[in-house]
């Protein structure tokens, strides 16, 4: 059994998988950059209490499941979402689904996902996938990271959807329900919408661990890294800094550049606001995280690492702070037209 | 990123497949563009396995020497802290703390074994001895 679905390959698992779950509903409408951007996908976190193999937790986009439902909801289209206790019972609502027409979206863990090569596989739980049909035993998965689609068999797909520790999915799954209409005029206001919420949490988030403040809070802190936690401890951090910036599929301060991308396109429906030309700084944001982490690099290979590297290292982080800030600034100031 | 700056270096995942990422063009504009990987984020996860050797390393030394049981090995090669493995097995953490020791460990019915087996996706023999088998 197969449902009709087209796999898109994208940037990122969640903008992705959203995308084209909504692709159908919305007749092709919705990008990936334009559900990263209405999903108000773009973020920075660092949360020192939690720590993730070993080495510190550092967010470069939001949390995971937020950009599929901010999405849906600001484009009006009603969703299901559901979590299971019993893996029984989240087979056979998956079998359901199916039946029903619906391909569906899973949060699985990637440490078991079998078509993953072994260096990516962590205990990191917020990948998402598509399940749109079955062949004998085994489901037809479209992964949007991947150039095409896998087949696993129930047990893989279950240990995936059911994997453990931080973040785990429970076997999560959704999807749009069918018969939305996606007039111009939702797409307008779901993009003001995507935008504002972006403004705030980057700009308004109280505390110092996230947003604007927590990438300033952040590039203070590494400069202090060397003498508090030694040169071969800032080393993994720095390195696991790198890996969550760039994550997979994302190659290259790539959340800033989808977003860049986003708001070309936004452009297209809200002309007159200027959007793509202020794109173009969140170009020369991803352009600075590049090159923050090529500095990273040359500390975590070996090649460089006296107190004055980490120094540098911190300032990367307070200019892109500042340019970030402007970027947000200017889009909260934008008189809508 | 302009997309004649595109990194182009091989990685484990350039192997399998191409990533998407999003580059401007010769006019500014956006585009979904392929990469093959880049050298600055491979290093970084080289760094990670680098270190993460490290510990099976240790852990190894600790079975061997009897400081502790197998599942520390096991542990570290799966890349498990107690949290994860207690949700893998459905024991308590603190009762995996105890199953660390070789005495402890010694004595665990089959049935236990083949929870702890079952969560590092090995035989409950190759987990008595060690032995690793797969990728």
């Amino acid at each position: 059994m197969k449902i009709e679905f087209e796999h898109r390959q994208a940037a990122h698992c969640e903008s992705g998988v959203t995308s084209n779950l909504l692709s159908i509903s919305s007749g092709g409408k919705i990008t990936e950059p334009l559900a990263f951007g209405i999903g108000a996908g773009l973020f920075f976190a660092y949360i020192p209490f939690i720590k993730v193999n070993n080495g510190p937790a550092i967010a470069f986009r939001t949390f995971p499941g937020y950009i599929f439902k901010r999405t849906a909801k600001s484009l009006g289209i009603p969703i299901v979402s559901k979590k299971f206790s019993s893996k029984e019972k989240a087979e056979t609502y998956l079998k359901e689904c199916l039946d029903n027409g619906n391909p569906v979206g899973c949060q699985v863990g990637v440490y078991y996902l079998p078509y993953f090569p072994r260096e990516y596989r962590f205990h990191f739980n917020a990948h998402n996938l598509i399940v749109y049909g079955m062949d004998g035993d085994n489901y037809l998965v479209s992964d949007p990271i991947m150039e095409s689609t896998n087949v696993m068999s129930s047990y893989e797909l279950e240990r995936v959807r059911f994997a453990k520790g931080a973040l785990a999915p429970n076997g999560l799954i959704y999807y749009p329900k069918k018969g939305a209409i996606i007039t111009d005029e939702v797409m307008k206001q779901a993009i003001k919408n995507g935008i504002k919420k972006n403004v705030y949490n980057m700009l308004s988030i109280p505390g110092s661990f996230a947003g604007i403040s927590g990438i300033r809070n952040t590039g203070n802190k590494i400069k202090k890294w060397r003498d508090k936690l030694g040169i071969e401890i800032s080393k993994l951090y720095l390195a696991q800094m790198v890996r969550m910036q760039e994550e997979i599929g994302t190659g290259g301060g790539g959340f800033r550049y989808i977003y860049g991308a986003f708001l070309q396109e936004a452009d297209a429906y809200l002309p007159g606001n200027q959007l793509a030309e202020y794109s173009v700084m969140f170009t020369k944001t991803g352009d600075m995280w590049r090159n923050a982490a090529v500095h990273a690099a040359g500390i975590y290979k070996g090649r460089i690492g006296s107190q004055e590297d980490f120094n540098i290292m911190g300032d990367y982080l307070l200019e892109i702070a500042e340019v970030e800030k402007q970027a947000f600034e200017t889009l909260k100031n934008i008189k809508w037209q | 990123m302009k997309k004649e700056e595109i990194p182009q270096d091989v990685s484990a995942l350039g192997k399998i497949t191409k990533e998407i990422c999003y580059a401007t063009d010769s006019e500014g504009k956006y585009n979904a563009e392929l990469s093959s990987g880049w050298e600055v984020k491979i290093t970084a996860l080289d760094v990670a396995w680098e270190e993460i050797q490290k510990r099976i390393t240790a852990a190894k030394e600790q079975v061997l020497s009897h400081k502790a049981s197998p599942l520390l090995f096991f542990m570290e090669y799966r890349l498990m802290d107690t949290a994860i493995l207690a949700g893998y097995t459905g024991f308590w953490q603190w009762q995996i703390k105890r199953h660390l020791k070789p005495g402890v460990f010694n004595k665990l019915s089959d049935k236990q074994l083949e929870k702890y087996a079952e969560a590092f996706n090995i035989e409950v023999e190759d987990l008595k001895t060690m032995t690793v088998h797969e990728n």
